[in-house]
C-alpha cells in the first residue's frame, strides 16, 4: 500500500492518546477528547464524521475523503472574515467535483512543511496572496484527489477512466450509467499513486468559480453556534485578564496584591517582566482583580517619548538620513519646468480587530496545548516551546476562526504572553485582552513621513518624480531575511516605486527611521500600499490642480500603456458620472487610481463639508479588475469593508504616545466608522481572465486618497497629514460660534465642533 | 442566588450583582454568541434583548435583568423574526468576520419588532451603536430592508 502523507501528520509526530488515533480523526479531535472533551469545540463533530476503523482517502495535505461520504477540505490560509476559507474550498471543490454544500473545511495545523504560503515564505496569512498562490496549488490538489477517485472507479468497472466523468461526488460511467460515490471509491483511490499533474477544467467549464457561492462559514457566524477563539471553553479553564505597562518598553516593578487577592472569584496573580495578569473564575473576577493590583511601572527608556518627537525625528532623518534606493529611472536632476513639491505625514494606527486578543493555553508537564485565532500557528508553536522548553512536537495549536486580523494577529506576542501566564498555573487558562489592552499594547503601523516632488512641462505633465519615504521598517521585524540586499524593506516603496503611471525620470527612496526600542510596528491592512498611495494619489491630484487640468483626463494623459488601468479608470468614471453637472457649493468629487497586489481599482467619492467642517461621504463607486474572480459576492465585499476600514482611519483613527505610553484607550477615542457615516458603495468589476489578484487589503488602500481628494475638490483645501483635521475645513468661524450657542450639552460630532470652535476663538 | 430568565428558562447563577450580564451569560452558563468587544458599551458586540429591547450587557448588571426577559442569539434564532433575519444576513453574505454579527442581529431584530418596515433614518438610529471593522454597514442596511420588505434588491448567494 502506498503511504500518503495526511494533513496531520508530517511534523506532529504528537500526543497521546496514539498517533495512529491522531491519524484517522484528526489532531484537534484527538488532542480534545484527551482533555475531557467538549462539544463546544469547532471540528468535533466534522472531524469524528471520518471515524475509527474506517481508513479514508488523503491524497494530499489539503483532501481528505471518507468512505462514509465525508469531504473535508483543509485551509492553509486562515479565515479572519476575508472570505478564505470560501475561496480556498471553491478552488479545491471545483478540481475534486463536490460542491460546497457537501463539504466541511477544517483549520490547518501548525506545519511549515505542508502549509507555508510560498509569497510570504512562512505559514502566514497576510498581503492579499491566498488566492494568488491558492489558485494553482488547491486545483491542482483537488484535480489529483478527483483524478486518483475517477481511476478507482475505472479499475472497479475494468473500463478506460476517459469513459468516467465525474460531478457533485459522484462518478459516472456514461457509456453503461454506472455510478459510484466517492464514499465508495476512498478505500480503492488511497491505494492509487497520485499522478504526476492531473489535467485542470478549461474555465468554460467552472461551476462554482466565478458564482457568487455562499460562504462556508456565515451560517454560523449568523445565529452565533460558530465559535471564536475568545468561545473556546475547555474542562477546568479559568480566565485571566492582563495589563502590560502602559510605557511602551518598560517593565513591572513591584506588584501590591494586597486588595486584589481579597476580590471573590480572584485566584491567582501572576507577574511577568513586562506585565502582571490575575487570573479568576470569570472574566469579570479577573478584571476587578487586575483593577485592585497597585502597580509600579519601572518605564524604561521611553518615559519621556512623544509623538511630536517621533515626527521631528523622521523630519529630521528625512533631509540628513541616508536614503536606500527603491527605484531609479532615468535622472531627476537636471530636469527644468515647473516644480512642485509636498510633505505628507500619516500616523501611528492600531487595528481594533472586533475580537479582543485571546488565547487559552494549557501547560501541562508533557505537553503544552493552544487554541487561538492566528495568522501564524507556526510562530505559536515557536515561542510556546520558548516558554515552555518542551519540543516543538510536545505543543499543539488548534487554530480559531478569528474576529478580524488586520495584520494583528500576524505577531504572536499575545500568545507568548499567555503561554507565559499559563506555565504558572496547573489549569487551561483563558487569557483575554481588555480593548483598552487592545489598543494600548498593539504592534502599531508606524507613522510616515513623506517628501515628494515633481517637475512638470510645458504641457503639464510630470517629466521627473522625486518621493522619499521615511519610516520604520516591519519587514526587518517579522522577516529580517526578505529585506533586500541593500537594506531596502519593500514594503516601504511598495506603490511607490511602480506607479501604473509613465514618467520618464523617476527617483523613489527611503530613509529608515525605526521606533525606539520597545515601541513595536507591525502589518496593518493594505501594508506599505495603503501608506504610499495615499501619497501618491494625493500629489497627482496636486499636480492636477497645479496644471490646471481635470484630475481624470490628468490621470489618463499619464497612464501611457496600461490597459487594464485605463479600463478600471474609465469604468469608475462612467459609473461615477464624472464631470456630468455641476456639483452644489462644498459638494466635490475625487478620483483615485492605484494596482495594489496585482489588482487594479479606481474610486471616484462625492463628499460634502458643512461650514462647519463636518464631512459627509455622500456616495463612492469602485472599479476593479482583480483578474479572474474566484466570488463576485466577496470582492465586492472586500472593497466594501477595506474602502470603510480605511476611511475609519483617514477621518478618526490616529495613535498618538504621551510619556511612551499611548494616549487613546477605547473606542470612544479611538473612533471607527458607523453605519449611519457609511455611504452607499458601488463595486463594478471588470471581467478579466488573468491570474487572479489580491483582494482584501484593495479596497484601504483606495480609501484615503479617494477621501481627501473629494474633500479638495469640496473645499479647495488638501489635507497632507493624517487623520483629518477638520478645523482646516471650517468655511469661517462665525458658523462655528453658531453651533457653539446653539449646543448647551455638546456630545460627540456637534461636540467636536464645539472643541474645534473654542481652540479657534 | 441570582434567578435570571433567559430565552425562555429560568436559570439560577451564584454571581456578584454587580457582574455584567455579558460575562455571566459568556463565563458562567456558557452562551458565547454575545460578544465581548469594547466593555463600555460603545461597540454593540454584547447586544441582547431585555423585555425586548436592545441592551448593551457589557455594562448592564446582572441584578437589573432580574425580573426580566432576556433574549440572547441563541434565543432569537428560534423565533421567527430572527430566521427572516438570518436569512437577510445570509442571502446577501453580510457577515465577514462575523464577530459583530450576533450583536448586529439582535439589534435589527429589536428594530424590526417596533418598526416592522423602517426607513433609513430609523436603520441609522438603531443600528449607528453597533460597530463592524469589517465594514458590513451597506449590506447590514440592505439585508434590514431585505428582510422587513422581502424583496431581493441585491443578488442572492447561491447556498
Amino acid at each position: 500500500m502506498t503511504h500518503r502523507t495526511h494533513p496531520a501528520e508530517a511534523d506532529t509526530d504528537l500526543l497521546d492518546p496514539s498517533r495512529r488515533e491522531l491519524l484517522k480523526r484528526g489532531g484537534l479531535v484527538v488532542a480534545f477528547m484527551w482533555l475531557g472533551g467538549a462539544s463546544r469545540v469547532w471540528g468535533l463533530a466534522d472531524s469524528a464524521r471520518i471515524d475509527a476503523g474506517h481508513p479514508q482517502f488523503a491524497p494530499n495535505a489539503y483532501v481528505r475523503i471518507g468512505n462514509d461520504g465525508s469531504v473535508q477540505l483543509v485551509m492553509p490560509s486562515i479565515e479572519m472574515g476575508q472570505g478564505a476559507y470560501t475561496g480556498q474550498a471553491t478552488l479545491l471543490a471545483e478540481e475534486l467535483d463536490v460542491g460546497l454544500d457537501q463539504i466541511t473545511v477544517e483549520h490547518a495545523p501548525a506545519n511549515r512543511k505542508l502549509y507555508a504560503n510560498p509569497l510570504l515564505g512562512e505559514q502566514a496569512t497576510g498581503g492579499s496572496t491566498t488566492i494568488r498562490y491558492c489558485w494553482t496549488t488547491l486545483r491542482n490538489a483537488g484535480a489529483a484527489a478527483r483524478s486518483m477517485l475517477v481511476s478507482a472507479a475505472a479499475q472497479r468497472w475494468k473500463v478506460d477512466a476517459s469513459q468516467c466523468t465525474a460531478s457533485r461526488g459522484l462518478v459516472t460511467h456514461a457509456p453503461t450509467g454506472r455510478t459510484l460515490r466517492y464514499a465508495e471509491l476512498a478505500d480503492a483511490a488511497a491505494k492509487l499513486l497520485p499522478p504526476d499533474k492531473a489535467p485542470l477544467k478549461d474555465p468554460s467549464d467552472f461551476q462554482l468559480i466565478g458564482k457568487p457561492m455562499r460562504r462556508v462559514d456565515t451560517p454560523g457566524k449568523v445565529d452565533g453556534t460558530l465559535p471564536f477563539g475568545i468561545d473556546i471553553r475547555v474542562p477546568g479553564m479559568k480566565v485571566a485578564t492582563v495589563q502590560a505597562c502602559p510605557t511602551l518598553g518598560g517593565r513591572v516593578g513591584a506588584v501590591d496584591d494586597t486588595r486584589a487577592r481579597a476580590i471573590p472569584g480572584v485566584l491567582k496573580v501572576v507577574k511577568l517582566d513586562s506585565a502582571v495578569a490575575v487570573i479568576g473564575e470569570h472574566f469579570w473576577a479577573a478584571k476587578q482583580g487586575l483593577e485592585a493590583l497597585d502597580i509600579t511601572w519601572n518605564r524604561g527608556a521611553n518615559a519621556n517619548f512623544t509623538t511630536e518627537q517621533l515626527f521631528q525625528d523622521m523630519a529630521h532623518a528625512s533631509e540628513h538620513g541616508t536614503p536606500i534606493m527603491g527605484r531609479e529611472v532615468g535622472h531627476v536632476d537636471g530636469v527644468s519646468g515647473k516644480a512642485i513639491s509636498a510633505t505628507y505625514q500619516l500616523p501611528m494606527l492600531a487595528h481594533t480587530t472586533m475580537e479582543p486578543l485571546n488565547t487559552v493555553v494549557h501547560v501541562r508537564p508533557d505537553a503544552c496545548e493552544i487554541w487561538v485565532g492566528t495568522q501564524v500557528p507556526a510562530r505559536c508553536v515557536d515561542v510556546a516551546t520558548k516558554i515552555t522548553g518542551l519540543p516543538a512536537e510536545r505543543i499543539m495549536v488548534h487554530n480559531q476562526y478569528m474576529g478580524g486580523g488586520f495584520g494583528r494577529r500576524l505577531f504572536e506576542d499575545s500568545v507568548e504572553q499567555a503561554v507565559a501566564i499559563a506555565k504558572q498555573a496547573d489549569y487551561p487558562v483563558k487569557v483575554i485582552w481588555t480593548r483598552e489592552e487592545d489598543i494600548a499594547q498593539d504592534r502599531y503601523r508606524p507613522a510616515y513621513y513623506d517628501r515628494i516632488s515633481a517637475t512638470l512641462d510645458g504641457q503639464g505633465q510630470p517629466v521627473a518624480w522625486t518621493h522619499r519615504t521615511t519610516g520604520a521598517s516591519v519587514m526587518a521585524v517579522f522577516a529580517p531575511g526578505a529585506m533586500g540586499k541593500n537594506g531596502l524593506d519593500p514594503d516601504l516603496v511598495e506603490c511607490a516605486a511602480d506607479l501604473p503611471y509613465a514618467i520618464p525620470n523617476m527617483r523613489v527612496d527611503w530613509v529608515r527611521h525605526d521606533m525606539p526600542a520597545g515601541v513595536p510596528v507591525g502589518w496593518w491592512r493594505g501594508v506599505g500600499p495603503t501608506h504610499n498611495v495615499f501619497v501618491v494619489e494625493s500629489f497627482v491630484d496636486e499636480l492636477a490642480h497645479a496644471a490646471g487640468k481635470d484630475p481624470v483626463a490628468y490621470r489618463r494623459d499619464m497612464l501611457g500603456d496600461n490597459p487594464r488601468a485605463r479600463a478600471v479608470l474609465e469604468l469608475a468614471v462612467q459609473k461615477a458620472g464624472w464631470g456630468q453637472g455641476a456639483l452644489p457649493a462644498r459638494h466635490g468629487r475625487g478620483i483615485a487610481l492605484a494596482a495594489p497586489f496585482g489588482s487594479y481599482l479606481c474610486v471616484v467619492m462625492d463628499v460634502e463639508v458643512s461650514p462647519q467642517g463636518e464631512i459627509r461621504m455622500k456616495r463612492a463607486v469602485a472599479a476593479v479588475d482583480c483578474g479572474t474572480v474566484i466570488n463576485p459576492n466577496t470582492v465586492e465585499a472586500q472593497i466594501q469593508g477595506g474602502l470603510v476600514f480605511g476611511w475609519s482611519a483617514a477621518l478618526y483613527s490616529g495613535i498618538t504616545l504621551k510619556g511612551g505610553a499611548v494616549e487613546q484607550r477605547n473606542f470612544n477615542d479611538y473612533r471607527v466608522l458607523r453605519l449611519n457615516e457609511t455611504p452607499p458603495i458601488e463595486v463594478y468589476i471588470v471581467p478579466s481572465k488573468e491570474q487572479p489578484g489580491g483582494i482584501g487589503e484593495t479596497g484601504t488602500v483606495m480609501a484615503m486618497p479617494s477621501l481627501t481628494n473629494a474633500i479638495f475638490a469640496a473645499t479647495g483645501v488638501r489635507l497632507r497629514t493624517l487623520p483629518i483635521d477638520t478645523t482646516a475645513l471650517v468655511q469661517d468661524k462665525n458658523a462655528l460660534k453658531a453651533v457653539m450657542s446653539a449646543v448647551s450639552e455638546p456630545a460627540d460630532i456637534v461636540g467636536d465642533v464645539a472643541a474645534k470652535a473654542r481652540s479657534l476663538a | 442566588m441570582i434567578v435570571l430568565t433567559i430565552n425562555g428558562q429560568e436559570t439560577q447563577v451564584d454571581v456578584p450583582d454587580d457582574m455584567p450580564l455579558l460575562w455571566v451569560l459568556r463565563d458562567v452558563i456558557g452562551l458565547t454568541g454575545t460578544k465581548f468587544g469594547c466593555g463600555i458599551a460603545q461597540c454593540g458586540a454584547c447586544t441582547v434583548h431585555l423585555d425586548g429591547q436592545a441592551v448593551r450587557s457589557c455594562v448592564l448588571p446582572v441584578a437589573g435583568a432580574v425580573g426580566k426577559k432576556v433574549t440572547t442569539i441563541e434565543g432569537v434564532s428560534g423565533t421567527d423574526l430572527g430566521k427572516k433575519v438570518q436569512q437577510a444576513w445570509l442571502g446577501i453574505e453580510v457577515a465577514q468576520c462575523g464577530y459583530c454579527q450576533t450583536g448586529q442581529i439582535m439589534a435589527a431584530t429589536a428594530l424590526l419588532a417596533q418598526k416592522p418596515t423602517p426607513t433609513d433614518a430609523d436603520i441609522d438610529t438603531a443600528m449607528s451603536g453597533n460597530l463592524c471593522r469589517c465594514g458590513t454597514y451597506v449590506r447590514i442596511r440592505a439585508a434590514i430592508k431585505q428582510a422587513a420588505t422581502g424583496q431581493m434588491t441585491l443578488p442572492q448567494t447561491i447556498a
